[in-house]
Order: C-alpha cells, then sequence, then structure tokens
C-alpha cells in the first residue's frame, strides 16, 4: 500500500459537527486473572493505565475537564473507581470522574460519553478508560444469611441476638457466587456462543483455525513491538510486568484434545477458541481537535460515528457486530469495503465467525435486520491483524479502549484512513465506531 | 406394458419413511405426508420395517439414525383408529405383537441405532426411542416424552411394560405408566430416559427450527459413528441413588412391597373403575418376575383385552372430542385482539387475566376497590410464581408477563379494548349497568363477553346498543386450572363475535364449547338438576360425607357435598333459586331453602370456612359442620326405602344429570353430543370413565336408563321424567349418539 493513498479518500468531517481526536492511549499488561495482578485491586490496575498515559502524553494533571471509566463486576469498596483510580493517579482533585458500565463495551462507553460531552461543548478534554478485575470478584454471602446479619444489626436484646444467630442453618453458610451468565435467560455465555457457532453451522475446526491465528498474529505484534499502547508496570512486591501473558500460539492438534467447555459433549467451544479471564485496564486521552493542537498534540486520530445495537439476548446474545456494522458505515456514508482497518472484539472465535458469516448473508441481512442486502463479510486481511480478545486478553471494562487505540495504531503502520471498531456485549448489545486517520 | 406395471408393483413407492447414506450413518426420516403429526400406522410400521430392513441389508452401513422431518413432532403415538377400527380384542392384541416384534428387532439390531427426538415422542413413538440404542433430544419446550396410553385406558403395548422397568427402574417407570404424563427433555435425561439432550438454536443462515432439525442431526450422526467405532458407550452414568435403588430392587421381597403399594394407590385413586393401571402393574410384574417373553405375551393379552373395554372407548372418544374442541369453526376473527379488559378482579376475573397475559396480550384488570384490585393482581402474580418455583418459567419471564398486565380502577384506555369480559357479581341490574359503561367507553367493534354462569346472555344484551357484540364466556374455576370454556351466543350474536371468542379462549389454551343462550346454558343447567338431587339425598339423610363417597366412587373427581362447598353455597343457592324458576317443577327436589339457611348462617362454602365441611384446621380428615347438621335436621324427609339403596342414590344423582344434557340437545342448547360430553366431563366433572352423559347413554343403554328414571318417577314426579329425545333412542337401540 502506498503511503500516498490516504488523501484519496475524502475525510468524514462534517460541517457544525465538531472533530474529537484521539490523542493517545495505553493500557497495563493484560494478564491472565490469577497471575502476577492476584492481590492488587482493580482500581490500582486503573491508577497504573492513568499514570501510564499521564506519563504517555506528559499532559498537565489539571488541564484534564473530566474522566470515566467502564468496568463490569464492580468492586463494593470502590464502586466509582474512575473517582478513586484518578485520585490515587494523582490527577487533580477538582476533576469529576465516573463510572459506567456495559458489560464488554463498558470502555467504549466511557469513550463515546466523552465524545459526547466534547460535542456538546461541556468539556475539551477528556480522559477515558475501563478496568477488568477478575482474580477477585464480589462473592457475597447467601440471600438468607444477609437478611440474618442485616437484622442482627437491629436486634436490640442479647435474646435477640442469639434467637437470630441460632437460626443460621449450615445451608445459609453457601456463598453467591457471581456467574458469567445473562440475568434474563440464565444462560452463560459461552453457551450461548456454543449455540450461536453451532446455529452458523461454524465447526469446531474453523474455531480453533481462527483462535491460533488470532494467537499467532498477537505473537507476532508483540514480537515486532507493534503493541506500543501497553505501559510496564511494577506490581508491589513483585517484578515489572511489560507484556501481555496470555498470547500461547499452539498447534492444531494441542487444541483438538480440549474438550468442549460448555455444551457437553458435543459442543465447540473450547478453552483454547475463547477468551479468558483477563486482568486489565485501559486509558484514552480525548480531546477536541482544537484543544488538542493547542496544547501542542498531534492527535492519532478522528473518532467519527458510533452507534448502539441491541437484540435479542438469547438467541443473538453475541451479534452485535453484525448489526452495528452496516448501520455505522451508513451513518459515515462508506462502504464495507472503504475501511481499512477492522478491529472486532474477539469474545469467542465461534463468535467472530458467526457474525463474518451473518453479515455476508442476504437472508439474515432481510429476515433479522430489515436490510435490503447484507453488509459483507470484512476480508481477514485486514482484520485484527495484530491479534485480539482471544489472544491478548479480554478484561471487559478495558477492551474498547484497547480497541480503538490499536485502530489508530494500525492506520499510521498500515497508512490506512478509515478503521473500524465492533464488539458485542452481555445483554445482547453492540457497538460499532468509525475512526479516521489523523492526517500526518 | 406388463412389465412396467409389474415393476410398479414391486417398487412400492415410500411416503412415510425414507433413509439417506451419510458416510456409513444411514439416516431414517419419518415423515406423514398426510398429517400434522406422526403417528405409528399400519403404513408407516410398514415402512419402518421395510426400510430397517434395507439398512441392516447393507454392508456399507455401520450405524443408524431414527429421526422426524417434521417440526415439533417425533413421533406422537400409535394411530388411535387403527385400534378404534378392531372388532375383537385378539386383532388389537395382534396390534400390539406387530409392534413388539418390529421394537424387538430394533433392539437387537447388529448396528447401533440413534433415536434423535424433536417435539413429541409419546406413547409408541416413546416405545420406538426406547428399543434404539441411544437416545438424544432437542431441549425444545415442544419435545415432550411419556407414555400417555393410560389416559387413553390402554397400556404401552409395543413392548414399553417390559423395557421402561429396566431403563428407569421400577419406581419411576410405574410413575411414568400410570400417570402418563409428559417429561421435558432435561427431566427425561435426569431420569435415564435420554442419553444427551441438546439446546435448541437461535437464527443462522437459516430458521431456528430449521437449523435446530439439521443440526439434531449433524449430532445424532456424530454419535452414531461414535458408537459404531466404541468410541461411546450406550451405558448411562448412574448416580449413587440409582446404583442404590438397582441394588433394593434385586430383592424380590422388596420388588413385591412396590408392586402392593402400587395397586394400592391405584385402587384408592381409581376406585377401580379404570382397568387399566391394574393391567400396566400386571404386565410390569410379569416381565420383571417371570421374564420378557411371559411379559411381552402378557403385555400384548392385556392390551386387546383393554382395548375392546368401554372405559377405552370413553377416554379416547374424550381424547378424540377434546382435538375437535381445539378447533375455531366460525373462521378467523376480523381483526386480531390486541387489548382484552376484565371487569372484577375477583377469582374469576384475575384467573382470567393469568391465562391470557402469559400469552402476551395486553390486559387491562379493572375493579372498584383498590383491595379488591391488590387482591386480583397478587392472584395473577401468585400464579406465575408458583411456576417459577416449579422451574417452569424463569423469574424474568414472570416480570415480562406481568408487564402486559394493567391494574386500575377507572376505564382509562378503554378507548383501545378489542374486548371486554365482566367478571362481576351475578345480578343482572350491576350487569346491565356496566355494559352500559363499557359501550359508553369502547370503540364500536369492541365485543362484550359476559363470564356469567347462569344469567341468559340475551337479558344480559338486552340493554345493549350493539347485541351482535355481546356474548357469553363461562369459564371455570380456578381457571388456570379447568381447561374448559363454554362460550354462549344469543340469535344476535355475529359469527365474528363468536369467532373471536373462540379466538381468544384458544390462546388462553381452553377447550372450547360453542352452546345456545338459555337460563344455565348447558353445563350449569345439567349441574342444577343433580345438585337438586344431592340436597334432596342430604335431606333424606345422606349424611355429606356419604354423598361424597358415593359420588367418587362412580368416577366423580370431587365429591357433591364438596363441590358445593367449592363452588360456594351461595352460589348454588342462587343458581337453584334462579334455574328453578326458570325450569318450574323439574328443577325441584331439593328445598332451596336449606341452601339459603347456610348461608344466612355464615356456612358458603370454603370461601366462609365452613359449609357442609369445616375448613382451616390442617386435619386431613374432613370434618362434617355441625352447624350444616343441625340445619338438615330441620328440613329433614323420610327417604322412600325402595330408591334409597346406595346403587339408587348414585343413578338418582346420574339420571338427573344425564336427562337434562339430553334435553339441552334436543331442545338445540346444544350442536351435538361431542360437545356436550366435552362439556359435562371438563367442566362439571362427569366421571370420565363413562366418557360424558351422551356416550353414557349409548354404553348404558337408553332403555335400561329410562326404565330407572321410571322407577323413580313414581316416587319424585317430573324430576325423573325422561325427555323426548332419551325417549326416542330407548325404543330404538340403533340410535346412538356417537357412530
Amino acid at each position: 500500500r502506498a503511503e500516498w493513498a490516504w488523501p484519496v479518500k475524502k475525510t468524514l468531517s462534517k460541517t457544525g459537527v465538531k472533530n474529537i481526536v484521539l490523542v493517545d492511549g495505553v493500557r497495563t499488561p493484560f494478564l491472565q486473572s490469577g497471575t502476577t495482578y492476584a492481590d492488587l485491586m482493580p482500581h490500582d490496575l486503573a491508577r497504573t493505565a492513568l499514570q501510564g498515559l499521564l506519563n504517555r502524553t506528559g499532559i498537565p494533571k489539571d488541564a484534564v475537564d473530566y474522566i470515566i471509566y467502564g468496568t463490569v463486576i464492580q468492586e463494593v469498596k470502590t464502586s466509582n473507581v474512575a473517582r478513586e483510580a484518578a485520585l490515587g493517579a494523582g490527577f487533580s482533585d477538582r476533576i469529576p470522574a465516573h463510572t459506567v458500565t456495559m458489560a464488554c463495551i463498558s470502555s467504549n462507553q466511557a469513550m463515546t460519553t466523552a465524545v459526547g460531552m466534547i460535542a456538546a461543548g461541556q468539556c475539551d478534554a477528556v480522559v477515558a478508560g475501563g478496568v477488568e478485575f477478575m482474580s477477585d470478584v464480589p462473592i457475597r454471602h447467601s440471600r438468607k444469611m444477609r437478611k440474618t446479619m442485616l437484622s442482627l444489626n437491629k436486634a436490640k436484646t442479647l435474646g435477640a441476638r442469639l434467637a437470630l444467630l441460632g437460626s443460621i442453618r449450615p445451608a445459609h453458610l453457601a456463598p453467591e457466587l457471581p456467574a458469567v451468565a445473562e440475568f434474563s435467560t440464565e444462560e452463560t455465555m459461552g453457551h450461548s456462543a456454543d449455540r450461536l457457532a453451532a446455529a452458523f453451522g461454524v465447526s469446531r475446526r474453523e474455531q480453533d483455525e481462527y483462535a491460533l491465528r488470532s494467537h499467532s498474529l498477537a505473537k507476532r505484534a508483540q514480537d515486532e513491538g507493534l503493541l506500543s499502547d501497553v505501559v510496564g508496570f511494577k506490581v508491589p512486591g513483585k517484578d515489572i510486568v511489560s507484556k501481555d501473558n496470555g498470547i500461547r500460539p499452539s498447534s492444531m492438534e494441542q487444541m483438538a484434545k480440549l474438550k468442549p467447555a460448555f455444551v457437553k459433549p458435543h459442543g465447540t467451544v473450547t478453552a483454547a477458541n475463547s477468551s479468558y479471564l483477563t486482568d486489565g485496564a485501559s486509558a484514552v486521552l480525548i480531546m477536541s481537535e482544537e484543544k488538542a493542537l493547542a496544547l501542542g498534540y498531534k492527535p492519532k486520530a478522528y473518532l467519527r460515528d458510533f452507534v448502539y445495537v441491541s437484540q435479542d439476548p438469547k438467541d443473538q446474545l453475541l451479534l452485535g457486530p453484525s448489526y452495528a456494522t452496516p448501520k455505522v458505515l451508513e451513518r459515515s456514508g462508506l462502504k464495507l469495503a472503504d475501511i481499512d482497518v477492522f478491529e472486532f472484539h474477539e469474545a469467542f472465535a465461534g463468535q467472530i465467525l458467526s457474525n463474518l458469516k451473518a453479515m455476508d448473508s442476504d437472508w439474515f441481512a432481510k429476515t433479522y435486520m430489515g436490510r435490503t442486502s447484507k453488509v459483507g463479510s470484512p476480508p481477514l486481511d485486514k482484520f485484527n491483524l495484530w491479534g485480539g480478545s482471544l489472544s491478548l486478553g479480554h478484561p471487559f471494562g478495558a477492551t474498547g479502549c484497547r480497541l480503538v487505540t490499536t485502530v489508530a495504531h494500525r492506520l499510521k503502520k498500515e497508512g490506512g484512513q478509515y478503521g473500524l471498531v465492533a464488539a458485542c456485549a452481555a445483554g445482547g448489545q453492540g457497538h460499532a465506531m468509525v475512526i479516521e486517520a489523523y492526517p500526518q | 406394458m406388463l412389465i412396467l406395471s409389474s415393476r410398479a408393483q414391486l417398487w412400492h413407492p415410500r411416503t412415510h419413511v425414507n433413509y439417506e447414506l451419510k458416510d456409513d450413518v444411514a439416516v431414517v426420516r419419518l415423515n406423514d405426508p398426510t398429517s400434522k403429526v406422526n403417528t405409528l400406522s399400519k403404513q408407516m410400521e410398514a415402512e419402518i420395517t421395510q426400510v430397517m430392513n434395507e439398512v441392516w441389508g447393507n454392508a456399507q452401513v455401520k450405524s443408524a439414525v431414527v429421526i422426524s422431518t417434521k417440526p415439533g413432532c417425533f413421533v406422537a403415538g400409535a394411530d388411535i383408529n387403527m385400534i378404534k377400527a378392531c372388532k375383537s380384542a385378539e386383532e388389537v392384541t395382534s396390534l400390539s405383537q406387530e409392534g413388539q416384534k418390529m421394537f424387538e428387532k430394533i433392539e437387537k439390531s447388529p448396528i447401533p441405532v440413534v433415536a434423535a427426538i424433536n417435539g413429541s415422542c409419546l406413547g409408541g413413538g416413546l416405545e420406538l426411542a426406547i428399543a434404539c440404542q441411544y437416545r438424544l433430544a432437542t431441549k425444545s419446550k415442544k419435545t415432550v416424552l411419556g407414555t400417555p396410553e393410560v389416559l387413553l385406558g390402554l397400556l404401552p403395548g409395543a413392548g414399553g411394560t417390559q423395557r421402561l422397568p429396566k431403563m428407569v427402574g421400577l419406581p419411576t417407570a410405574f410413575d411414568m405408566m400410570l400417570t402418563g404424563r409428559n417429561i421435558r427433555a432435561d427431566k427425561a435425561k435426569k431420569m435415564g430416559l435420554l442419553h444427551q439432550i441438546i439446546d435448541p438454536l437461535g437464527p443462522g443462515l437459516k430458521s431456528p427450527e430449521e437449523r435446530t432439525m439439521e443440526y439434531l442431526e449433524e449430532v445424532a450422526v456424530g454419535v452414531a459413528k461414535d458408537l459404531a467405532a466404541k468410541k461411546v458407550t450406550v451405558d448411562k452414568k448412574k448416580g449413587l441413588i440409582q446404583k442404590l435403588q438397582d441394588v433394593v430392587m434385586g430383592f424380590p421381597f422388596v420388588r413385591k412391597q412396590i408392586y402392593n403399594t402400587v395397586t394400592k394407590k391405584v385402587m384408592k385413586q381409581t376406585k377401580g373403575l379404570y382397568p387399566a393401571p391394574l393391567k400396566i402393574i400386571e404386565c410390569v410384574q410379569s416381565g420383571v418376575e417371570k421374564g420378557s417373553s411371559t411379559g411381552y405375551q402378557v403385555e400384548s393379552e392385556n392390551f386387546g383385552k383393554l382395548g375392546m373395554t368401554a372405559e377405552s372407548r370413553a377416554l379416547i372418544g374424550l381424547y378424540q372430542g377434546q382435538v375437535a374442541c381445539k378447533k375455531n369453526n366460525f373462521g378467523t376473527p376480523e381483526r386480531e385482539l390486541k387489548t382484552l379488559a376484565i371487569l372484577g378482579a375477583g377469582l374469576m376475573g384475575a384467573g382470567i387475566a393469568q391465562v391470557t397475559v402469559d400469552k402476551g396480550v395486553a390486559t387491562i384488570l379493572k375493579d372498584t376497590t383498590l383491595e379488591g384490585l391488590a387482591r386480583g393482581q397478587q392472584q395473577v402474580y401468585k400464579g406465575l410464581n408458583d411456576k417459577v418455583k416449579k422451574r417452569g418459567i424463569t423469574s424474568f419471564e414472570r416480570d415480562a408477563t406481568l408487564s402486559f398486565l394493567t391494574g386500575q380502577l377507572d376505564y382509562s384506555g378503554f378507548q383501545k379494548a378489542d374486548m371486554v369480559i365482566e367478571a362481576v357479581f351475578e345480578d343482572l341490574a350491576i350487569k346491565h349497568q356496566v355494559l352500559k359503561e363499557v359501550e359508553a367507553v369502547t370503540p364500536a367493534h369492541c365485543i362484550f363477553a359476559s363470564n356469567t354462569s347462569a344469567l341468559p346472555i340475551r337479558d344480559i344484551a338486552a340493554v345493549s346498543k350493539r347485541p351482535e357484540k355481546v356474548i357469553g364466556m363461562h369459564y371455570f374455576s380456578p381457571v388456570d386450572k379447568m381447561q374448559l370454556l363454554e362460550i354462549i351466543t344469543t340469535d344476535k350474536t355475529s359469527k365474528d363475535t363468536t369467532a373471536s371468542a373462540v379466538a381468544l379462549g384458544l390462546r388462553q389454551g381452553k377447550i372450547i364449547i360453542v352452546v345456545g343462550d338459555g337460563p344455565g346454558f348447558y353445563t350449569t343447567r345439567c349441574l342444577a338438576p343433580m345438585l337438586a338431587e344431592a340436597v334432596r339425598l342430604l335431606q333424606e339423610g345422606v349424611g355429606p360425607k356419604m354423598l361424597d363417597s358415593l359420588t367418587t366412587s362412580i368416577g366423580f373427581p370431587v365429591g357433591m357435598a364438596t363441590l358445593a362447598d367449592e363452588v360456594g353455597i351461595d352460589v348454588a343457592a342462587h343458581v337453584a333459586e334462579d334455574l328453578g324458576k326458570a325450569f318450574g317443577q323439574r328443577f325441584g327436589g331439593g328445598n332451596v331453602e336449606l341452601l339459603k339457611t347456610m348461608v344466612q348462617k355464615g356456612f358458603k362454602g370454603r370461601k366462609s370456612g365452613k359449609g357442609c365441611f369445616l375448613y382451616g384446621a390442617k386435619s386431613k380428615d374432613k370434618q362434617v359442620n355441625p352447624g350444616a347438621e343441625e340445619i338438615l335436621k330441620t328440613f329433614k324427609l323420610t327417604a322412600p326405602p325402595a330408591v334409597s339403596g346406595n346403587e339408587d342414590v348414585q343413578y338418582r344423582l346420574i339420571c338427573r344429570f344425564v336427562n337434562e344434557a339430553v334435553l339441552c340437545l334436543q331442545e338445540g342448547i346444544l350442536p351435538d353430543p361431542i360437545q356436550g360430553d366435552i362439556g359435562a366431563v371438563f367442566g362439571l366433572g362427569f366421571p370420565p370413565c363413562f366418557g360424558g352423559p351422551f356416550r353414557f347413554v349409548d354404553t348404558f343403554g337408553a332403555d335400561r336408563l329410562l326404565q330407572k328414571m321410571k322407577r323413580y318417577e313414581e316416587f319424585y314426579g317430573n324430576h325423573f321424567t325422561p325427555c323426548q329425545l332419551l325417549q326416542d333412542h330407548a325404543r330404538d337401540p340403533s340410535k346412538r349418539f356417537h357412530k
């Protein structure tokens, strides 16, 4: 691809709409949960990402108007993790911060909230990010036990307290674990992914091949130093972590040995072709173009149109990208062929391949999306070339910022002009965003 | 030409069963092109045998899959008409033997056969499946397994009584075969009936239904290959409890104890009125204790015997009648019903709301007081929440269902109502008032349905501006449990109004009879004379407990005294008085004042805690209400000894019911005997073993019945005067209500 190719395509700038730019983005190394980060807390990871962003951009600690973080499983002590992390990272205590949640597109929501605030003229510079910490999750007492304990607080006499304590049965002591299951359908996501793959006729072999591709590409990107959004982290009491630790290119033979993880015995989704539980945090600096230029920055990309979609959380839980892609392209006046860089969130290999098939089906477009024809399937030679959530890891709340930063970096590296981010999320929701390279 | 035709004869075109090779797996597909469901008809059986022989004869084939290509149905059972057409027990027995042989061949198949089940797998369908070496099924809501033969007065006659005990253990096998209940796939897997279950799929590149069927086949073919390659075995992992059970069942005295217990339970529940359950026990016992060849023989012989019983014919008649009453014979309504409004949040109103919201219909529940409304809404919530507790639906589905319900005290939103059902107090003046109020706020197309149990619809419609839109919809309490809906049309009710009411009833899952207008319509009108007779019997000194036992022992599910308490003594008094006025002497017998006195004393039945019996105390043994006994004494009459024996007492009750039912047909209130039988059994609990009042006349003999009535007439006068139609049938034995 010739470097001079980009000016041929028109810019997506619209009159009357502010140009909003990504100044830069960073993330902590994504680690499999239960490894080096095991003893930390979520805000430690978020704080590290924020400090990394401060260091990388050199932005003054009071030049930011607002901070937004996305997260999914909340640590109850730091339910507004954005605020705790920002204070700890040394941002001015005069900068308000809030936390958003939208399953796996939580940090996408943090970023688009920032875009909205800037577009509305309320802010000029916003930090958005995401964090997820799966090494420790809130495990609760059973409801009955909680009720007894709360009543205990109110019990006035010793007798009343003893009576309450006496009412505790062994069954009350069974804890309640958070499940990666839909509340509305009680189905785990992996189970739904397996059904989705079966519905689209995606074979086990195809899934394993795709997963292997993801790990191989991630390994190459890591080895070639392309994952420049990663900032090192000196974990207290441990070494400096500077690399993602879940990238494991395996062999088809090794992968074929695994048993299905969710649908037994005939399922196709396994531990090897699914994303794994991950700890990690990310952060991006978003500004109006004017502000960025005024502060002397060379922005990395324009954040253009974005959409959110939602559909049946039972049978189409993970089809968000299929719905969001044609919609966001339409808003931008682009065709699929105009896109140079695709970064899709890889929840499961089967989910990615199902989405590719759905996007390539006229029948699906007409029957379920109310469209006249298919949008088409993204060509794999532009698709997730530096690995994806399957290999790099997927800290639920943090993945969105990684996708956007990666698109910006790949556009620059590959000389493309338009990038597309798309992701699915629990609840049967989805998101897509068009990103335009900043002129060199 | 000659060659061609002889060839055509040799090459029978197969219409129901075919097979295809997928690598070395023969996929045998069942599809009866003449019906919505697959049944084991002669044709189907012949083609299965033929295809399986071909499969076994093909050396290339290493395993087989049996699957249906019908959405929502594997095999729904044996062809009932095939059994009905038999003229002798021997003929039925030979049907059973043919089935046994066919399935035994499959059981002993040299290659593994996998049954891939989606949809109903019942009766003969289940027997086919359990003859296969391996079974997998979709977890679709439509997938149900079971042996419902007992509900038709039959038994699983194609090896079912022999294979099931081995597969699921003695107690579970008895439970399945004696209750005939449907079992969902996940439960069936736990019971050991299935090896594997498959979740239904959502949309992909094809519709969910189509793709799920394909997927089922793909997985089944995979399993078949693995079975042939011995990568998987047909053995199911047994849990500790199951292993323990197997050990315990190894002791003959334990098994004997089980046979005894089960027999006792059956006798208690059936009062010995149904022969099938006892025959099922006999078949199982013979097979387990004396070996399968004896078992098979007893099974086929018993099947033959049962096929010829009046009970089986009655139950089959009810089954087929019920299927007939689940159709809309009035065409498609002009408008689809989107919003239903219900007036009155009492037991009935809330019950109707419950069976409507869970079908996704926007439902307004209106009451006049906040307390009444709250009670009604709680009833709907509880009804749905009970399903959550039984894991029928999720709590999320419960909440989503409840979002269709709007509770209110005013008429707001009624401008959107397509139909209004009133379930207010049974008083003509109040009915008139609400009808006028409703017509003032609803659109012109809105239908007004009255859930009255006795008031003539034409009287209610008298004040209507749109009498063609007025109809009766008589639900039975409790609405979510009772399957019957009696729809009442007047001369003025339009066909579209009827079609709409039937369409709603069908959506609510009801079995529907459509009858003409008149006091008490059909059901209440039949019940009233029988209740009058029951009151008479109480006056004559038959105590409430005795009355209950005399009625349950002929097959009424609820004893007559208990029934009166359930319906409400006040309602009974009301109906007795109203219908007594309308029909005069014929409805006499018991003294209405007796009921009225009970109501005055507050003995309104279960709802007031006291009626014929006392309620509230948790003791299992029902106590007679001493207050009611006191009242009975004051109304005491002498019983004529000649017609007061236990059997006569029972016949007196039956006669009055049956005569009134036949009179309803004679007068054109009832369109046909089928709906008469269905209404009586499903609405009033008329003994199912008789198949309904009309089948009872056919079976018992109209002339015999007439003789009995004449005898009672001598003592009681025109309460027992046989109606003209009954006399006609008595005179001419060739006349029958059912062909």
